[in-house]
């Protein structure tokens, strides 16, 4: 619990047989609509793998699945080897962010954060340390007295942000964390998520911004519960350029994909 | 004292000021919308966006200075200036348990529209949003593109000459994006005027003109053309080959580099033209580790213009505002 970076780092060269985070062959129904229709990619530690995908392709239940929130009709969802819905020691080193995250609204920006470092048991110096610099990251600094209530739906965002990130853990899942934050917040959010996937974290990141998709190692293109394309955001461009597409960008790409997949 | 508009113009500010308590979240803000202009108005999270939104809506009274919209003065005439515009909020307020139809029905009837004219608007509104004969769905089962269409809809249900949108497409996918930013080259095109706030980079292109705001004062007015080349001077340079994360720490040392940021598996860096080309930054990278380095020129981005304004805006340094119409 509460393992700083570096520990984190040395844990890899030990466990590099297992991914970190497994989805093979998820399924799932929602009464007449199936959300996971056979979906499977795996995540190495120090790997930052990109969800993207239309409005309802299943991103966010596939989420929700590797966090052991829902029940799988088929398929398995694994967690450095565990299962996330049976194994409950998979939740000390998994971080999640839902897209509707919980904060405490009557409490400040300063006081939330405090609450979720007491969650993660935080000794008070690296609390002291991580605190300070996502709120610098996240130019919350100066509403560090705000009630959460009173901030503006970007501003939101980040705070809870801030206190997903709060506790270093060796997995982490967020969906759709950037909605509505502003490009300098956001770029400076990449840099961190670089950080810590240089230190070993493996990381799921659902996102509409195709930016952000090429900041990624890997991306999934999920359509319909299945995924429809894969691979490094680089190789898929250069695919998709000498497929007759002159100078694409990852936008074009998308569009193609998932009108192609329509058709 | 009470503002007069000059023909042409749609939204006119002079001076608009919004202090709560001893914050500033609006300074002096002053700009000029044309009719039929699409306007970005960018900024920070806390920038002080919204609150000039709900100034010029006729939502918040202003601590300080003036503004019209559509010729009606916020303060004297809030009124006149409701009925004049159309708002699209962050939280679109639709009735989810509702009907795709009757949403648009409430709207207009609020608007004061009625029966067979409020029927027919209605209708051919859902075209226009292709939306077309998808009236008795319930609302919240349209995915959130759809949704947000309909809400972009009801926003337009009283013919309105200016519209404000407020992030309309926040967490919305690339393809609905696309469709949603054609029907608002469409409505710019018939002459109604777009004041819009976005954190895409991307859209803001598409606007004429774009406003920057950084806490709470307006630092930069112009096109998205004429602000790179203002704000940009640096040399963008995207650089791919093995090991550049380790190896960008040491290059962001390197007299002459202003940022490296990785993007991808690629770093993207802005260095200083005078000192830095693509050449020796390829040499500052192999020298600190990296292999099969290969680096490119590539064009600013509005993404570097916001980065550039907000670092220096925040130090007080910024140029002045250029480019009003």
């Amino acid at each position: 619990m509460a393992a700083p970076r570096p520990e984190v780092a040395t844990a890899t060269a030990t466990a590099t047989a297992t991914a970190a985070i497994e989805a093979r062959a998820l399924r799932r129904r929602f009464g007449a609509v199936t959300a996971l229709d056979g979906l499977g990619f795996t995540v190495a530690r120090g790997e930052l793998y990109g969800l993207i995908g239309p409005d309802g392709a299943g991103k966010t239940t596939a989420i929700r699945a590797l966090a052991g929130l829902i029940r799988l009709d088929g398929g398995e969802a694994r967690i450095l080897g565990l299962d996330p819905e049976r194994d409950p020691s998979v939740r000390e080193r998994l971080g999640l962010m839902p897209q509707q995250y919980s904060l405490y609204r009557d409490l400040t920006v300063a006081e939330n954060l405090k609450f979720f470092g007491r969650l993660s048991v935080l000794p008070r110096p690296v609390f002291r340390e991580r605190a300070d610099r996502l709120l610098a990251i996240t130019r919350l600094a100066p509403f560090v007295d705000r009630r959460a209530d009173q901030l503006s739906g970007g501003m939101y965002k980040k705070l809870a942000l801030a206190c997903a990130l709060l506790h270093q853990p060796e997995v982490l899942l967020l969906d759709e964390p950037t909605n509505g934050v502003d490009p300098v917040s956001r770029r400076e959010l990449w840099e961190l998520l670089h950080e810590f996937v240089e230190g070993g974290m493996a990381v799921v990141i659902s996102t509409p911004y195709m930016d952000e998709a090429e900041r990624c190692s890997r991306v999934g293109l999920v359509h319909r519960g299945r995924l429809l394309l894969e691979g490094p955001p680089e190789k898929l461009l250069a695919a998709f350029e000498q497929a007759g597409h002159p100078r694409p960008t990852f936008e074009e790409l998308f569009i193609h994909e998932i009108e192609g997949a329509a058709a | 004292m009470s503002a007069t508009a000059p023909a042409g113009l749609a939204i006119t500010a002079r001076g608009l000021t919004r202090r709560f308590g001893t914050f500033t979240a609006v300074d002096r803000v002053s700009f000029e919308v044309e009719q039929g202009e699409i306007f970005g108005y960018l900024g920070a999270n806390g920038a002080g966006k919204s609150t000039t939104i709900r100034m010029l809506i006729g939502l918040l009274q202003p601590s300080g200075g003036t503004a019209t919209v559509a010729g009606h003065d916020i303060a004297q005439r809030p009124d006149a200036v409701k009925a004049s515009i159309g708002y699209m909020s962050q939280k679109f307020s639709l009735y989810l348990d509702l009907p795709v139809m009757e949403n648009l029905l409430f709207f207009g009837a609020a608007y004061g529209l009625t029966g067979k004219a409020l029927r027919a608007r209605a209708d051919e509104l859902l075209e226009r949003v292709d939306l077309a004969g998808q009236g008795e769905i319930t609302t919240g089962d349209l995915p959130g593109g759809l949704r947000q269409r309909l809400a972009l809809a009801s926003a337009l249900l009283h013919r309105p000459g200016v519209v404000f949108l407020d992030e309309p497409t926040a967490g919305v996918d690339p393809v609905a994006r696309r469709t949603f930013w054609r029907l608002i080259r469409e409505l710019a095109a018939g002459g109604t005027t777009v004041f819009v706030t976005t954190h895409y980079l991307d859209e803001a292109e598409y606007c004429r003109r774009i406003g920057l705001m950084v806490d709470g004062k307006l630092v930069a007015l112009d096109t998205p053309a004429a602000l790179k080349k203002t704000w940009v001077p640096d040399r963008v340079l995207v650089a791919r080959g093995r090991g550049l994360a380790a190896a960008a720490a040491r290059v962001r040392a390197t007299p002459g580099v202003r940022a490296v940021a990785p993007f991808g598996a690629a770093l993207h860096l802005r260095v200083d033209p005078a000192a830095l080309d693509a050449g020796a930054v390829a040499a500052a990278l192999t020298a600190a580790g990296a292999e099969a380095v290969e680096v490119e020129e590539a064009a600013a981005t509005l993404e570097d213009v916001f980065l550039a304004a907000v670092a220096r805006g925040g130090q007080g340094a910024a140029p002045a505002v250029v480019g009003a119409p």
